[in-house]
C-alpha cells in the first residue's frame, strides 16, 4: 500500500485535469475490475461485477487535488495565481509548486521576509525564474500544485495531497484483496472535488448505485490546541457521523459499525465541524441514496505536508472488503 | 439592430417574456423545433444540415445565452407613494442611486431617490448609502395614487437607451444589460449558418438568480457538449500596478479557463484556441476566476456535459449602462461558428 500511496501523491492532478492520476489508477487496477470507463467529466469508474444476489454499490475518492491557477504574467516573468479549491495562504510561502508540464516555481509575496503574517492573495506571485511573459514555461490558465517529496516516519506517511489519493489508494488496495463479493461495485475514482463535489454528482447519476460510500480524509483532534475534536491519528479509520454538508445514512453508519466490530478492526466515530465529501453529492443524487463516509484521519490537510497513518489506511482498506464480501442489510 | 432590441427589452429574472417575444421573431425560419419550457427557456434545434458520421462524437451541440438581466422587484409601497424594492441579481448599491427606472408591464418612470449634497454631511460622503433607505419615486401623490400605477412583486429596470460611440474605431456601443443579451444576439447570428451537427440554440431563464434555467434545460437537452455565450467582465481601465484586467475591450472573445461555477473542459478550451489562432480570429483568456455562468449549471446535468464559456467583454456589467465593442462580438461569431464546423470532424470523447 506505501507504493500505491507514493506513486499517487506524487502524481500532479489539480481539480479539472485529473489526466495523470486516472492513467496511473487504471493501470493498478487493470485485471481486478471486469470494466473501466471515463465518464463525460473525466470520473473513472471502475465496476468490479458481483457472483450475484448482492447490491449496486458506489465507493467514491476523489483524484483530484487543490492548486493554483495563473491568471496574469507580469512584465519581469512572474505570475500572479488564483486559487483552485481550498488553497490557505500561510502555507505557501517559500514551497515550490509544480505545472503539469514539470516547470517548477517558488511561491513569493510582495512582503517577503518584512512580514511574520500571512500573505493576502493579490500579494502573492509564482517565480518561475522567467525574465518576461515571452519567456515563462507556462501561461495563463495553466495550474501549478504544490511539490513536496513523499517521506515515511514509521506508521506515520508524509505528502502532499494525501487528500485524497489515500483514499484513492485505499479504493485500490481493497479491490485487489477483494477477490470474490456478491455485490456488483462501482469504485468511482472521482474529479473535481475539491472546487464542489462535482464529479461524484454526475458519476452517481449515471450508476444510480443502491449504497454509496465515499473514501476521504478528515481532520484530527490530536495537535496542540487543535479544536475539540475525538479523532486521533492512527486510532483507525473513522466512520463519519456528520459534517458541515452531510449527515450519514444511520443504516450506512450501522452497516460500517458492526462490520468494524466483527471484523476487529479498530474505527472512530467522526463528526467534522467543517468542510464536506463526495457523499454529500452522492446522497443527493436521482431519488436519493442511503450513503456514508469512511474518513482517514489526516493532519495539516490541505498543506504540502499532509499526515496520515498507514495503520488507519490498512484499517480502511481490510474493512472495505469484509463490508463488501458480505450481504447489505440496511 | 437586434443587439439594440434585445438591450432595450426589459426582462429580470423570472420576467423574460420581453425578451422572448424579441428573439421569437429573430430565429424564425432559422430553427427546425422551437419551445418554451416550464421555467420560461426557449429552446431552439437547428437540426444538422448534413449528416453526421457514424459513431462520431459529439453530436449534439448546446450553445445558451441567458435571456435575464440584473434588476429590482417592488416589495412595498410608502405611505407617500415611493416604493420600496429588493435588488434580483447581484448589484452593488452604490450603482443604484439617483438612476431613472422603469416599473412594471407599463413602464412607469421613476428615480431611485436620494438627497442631494447640501442635506448630507462631509462625513457620510465618505461612507457607502444605506440602500436599504432608498425608494423609488414614480412622482405619486400619495400610497393610493402609487398603487392605481404599480402592483407588489412588479420589476424595476433601469432605463438606458442603446447607442452608439465610438463607430470609427473600437466600434463602442453602450446600453443595458449587455450581460447576457451580447450572448443571445451571438447565440441568434449562429443559427444563420448550416452545421453537420445538431445544434441546441438554448435561450436561458433566471441565470443572475443561480443558473437556474440552465438548469433545467441541460436536463432536458441532454447535449453531448455545451458552451455558454456571456457578457463578461471588462476592467481595462488603467491599474496602479503590473496586475492583469481580467479582460480587454476589442481584444476579442475572453475564453475562460475556470470561473467559480465551472472548470471549463479542457478540449473545448484547447479547440477555441487552436480554432482562433488557425483563423487568426483575436481571442483572450479571462483573466479572473472570478463569476459564475450557465456552464456552471449545464456541466453537472445528468451524466456530465464537458462545458465551456466564451463571453463578450462588457465594461460595467450589473450597473444601468454596458459597453462593449461590436467587433468583440463579432469575432465571438466568427470563433462560436467556425468551433462547431471544426467539431463536425469529431472530437475525442
Amino acid at each position: 500500500m506505501k507504493e500505491i500511496i507514493r506513486t499517487l501523491t506524487e502524481a500532479y492532478g489539480p481539480s479539472g485535469d485529473e489526466g495523470q492520476v486516472r492513467a496511473l489508477i487504471e493501470e493498478m487496477v487493470r485485471g481486478v475490475v471486469t470494466e473501466m470507463r471515463t465518464d463525460p467529466l473525466g470520473n473513472l469508474i471502475a465496476l468490479k461485477k458481483g457472483t450475484g444476489g448482492g447490491k449496486r454499490v458506489m465507493i467514491a475518492a476523489h483524484m483530484d487535488e487543490i492548486g493554483l491557477i495563473v491568471t496574469h504574467i507580469d512584465k519581469k516573468g512572474f505570475l500572479r495565481v488564483g486559487r483552485v479549491g481550498g488553497v490557505f495562504a500561510p502555507t505557501l510561502m517559500g514551497g515550490r509548486v509544480r505545472f503539469a508540464n514539470g516547470t517548477v516555481g517558488v511561491i513569493g509575496s510582495e512582503k517577503w521576509l518584512r512580514s511574520n503574517d500571512a500573505p493576502k492573495w493579490e500579494e502573492v506571485f509564482i517565480d518561475v525564474g522567467a525574465t518576461s511573459p515571452d519567456d515563462a514555461p507556462v501561461r495563463v490558465g495553466d495550474v501549478a500544485c504544490f511539490s513536496r517529496p513523499y517521506e515515511e516516519m514509521g506508521d506515520r506517511l508524509i505528502a502532499k495531497a494525501m487528500d485524497d489519493r489515500a483514499g484513492c489508494a485505499v479504493l485500490v488496495q481493497a479491490l485487489r484483496d477483494l477477490g470474490e463479493s456478491p455485490h456488483d461495485v462501482y469504485a468511482v475514482f472521482t474529479t473535481q472535488e475539491e472546487v464542489g463535489t462535482r464529479g461524484a454528482l454526475v458519476s452517481a447519476f449515471g450508476i444510480e448505485p443502491e449504497v454509496a460510500l465515499a473514501i476521504d480524509v478528515t481532520d484530527t483532534g490530536d495537535v496542540p490546541e487543535a479544536p475539540p475534536m475525538a479523532v486521533d491519528l492512527g486510532a483507525g479509520p473513522a466512520v463519519k457521523v456528520m459534517d458541515r454538508g452531510f449527515l450519514s445514512h444511520p443504516g450506512v453508519k450501522q452497516w460500517m459499525i458492526d462490520g468494524a466490530e466483527r471484523l476487529g478492526i479498530p474505527y472512530q466515530r467522526e463528526v467534522l465541524q467543517l468542510g464536506s465529501t463526495d457523499a454529500r453529492a452522492i446522497q443527493m443524487s436521482r431519488a436519493g441514496v442511503p450513503t456514508g463516509a469512511l474518513s482517514l484521519p489526516a493532519r495539516y490537510i490541505h498543506s504540502p505536508s499532509e499526515m496520515v497513518d498507514l495503520r488507519d489506511l490498512q484499517g480502511a482498506s481490510n474493512l472495505l472488503v469484509g463490508l463488501l464480501k458480505e450481504p447489505i442489510a440496511l | 439592430m437586434l443587439l439594440k432590441d434585445l438591450s432595450e427589452a426589459r426582462g429580470v429574472s423570472g420576467d423574460e417574456g420581453a425578451v422572448r417575444e424579441v428573439l421569437l421573431k429573430a430565429v424564425e425560419g432559422l430553427v427546425d423545433e422551437q419551445r418554451v419550457d416550464a421555467l420560461g427557456n426557449l429552446i431552439c434545434l437547428r437540426k444538422a444540415r448534413r449528416p453526421i458520421e457514424e459513431g462520431r462524437w459529439p453530436r449534439t451541440v448546446m450553445v445558451t445565452a441567458h435571456m435575464d438581466e440584473v434588476g429590482l422587484m417592488i416589495t412595498g409601497i410608502n405611505g407617500d407613494g415611493t416604493l420600496r424594492f429588493e435588488k434580483v441579481g447581484g448589484i452593488d448599491d452604490r450603482v443604484l442611486l439617483s438612476k431613472q427606472v422603469l416599473v412594471g408591464k407599463d413602464a412607469v418612470p421613476g428615480v431611485i431617490g436620494y438627497p442631494p449634497i447640501h442635506l448630507i454631511p462631509a462625513a457620510d460622503r465618505q461612507k457607502a448609502p444605506d440602500i436599504g433607505k432608498a425608494a423609488i419615486d414614480i412622482g405619486a401623490k400619495d400610497k393610493a395614487g402609487a398603487e392605481r400605477l404599480v402592483s407588489l412583486g412588479d420589476y424595476a429596470t433601469f432605463r438606458t437607451c442603446y447607442e452608439v460611440l465610438d463607430e470609427g474605431g473600437l466600434r463602442t456601443v453602450k446600453g443595458k444589460a449587455f450581460d447576457d443579451r451580447a450572448g443571445c444576439a451571438a447565440l441568434v447570428e449562429l443559427l444563420h449558418e448550416d452545421y453537420a451537427l445538431d445544434l441546441y440554440a438554448v435561450f436561458t431563464a433566471q441565470e443572475e438568480v443561480g443558473l437556474r434555467g440552465a438548469r433545467v434545460a441541460a436536463f432536458a437537452v441532454n447535449p453531448d457538449v455545451a458552451f455558454a455565450l456571456e457578457g463578461t467582465i471588462c476592467d481595462d481601465l488603467p491599474k496602479k500596478k503590473d496586475v492583469s484586467p481580467v479582460t480587454e475591450l476589442g481584444k476579442g472573445p475572453a475564453l475562460t479557463f475556470m470561473d467559480q461555477s465551472v472548470i471549463a473542459d479542457r478540449r473545448l478550451v484547447r479547440l477555441l484556441v487552436d480554432t482562433a489562432e488557425g483563423l487568426n480570429i483575436p481571442y483572450q483568456f479571462k483573466r479572473a476566476a472570478a463569476g459564475g455562468t450557465d456552464a456552471g449549471a449545464i456541466h453537472l446535468a445528468r451524466e456530465g456535459v464537458p462545458s465551456a464559456v466564451v463571453a463578450v467583454p462588457s465594461r460595467y456589467i450589473h450597473a444601468p449602462v454596458s459597453m462593449l465593442s461590436l467587433d468583440d462580438l463579432d469575432h465571438t461569431v466568427q470563433l462560436m461558428k467556425a468551433a462547431l464546423h471544426t467539431m463536425e470532424g469529431g472530437l475525442n470523447a
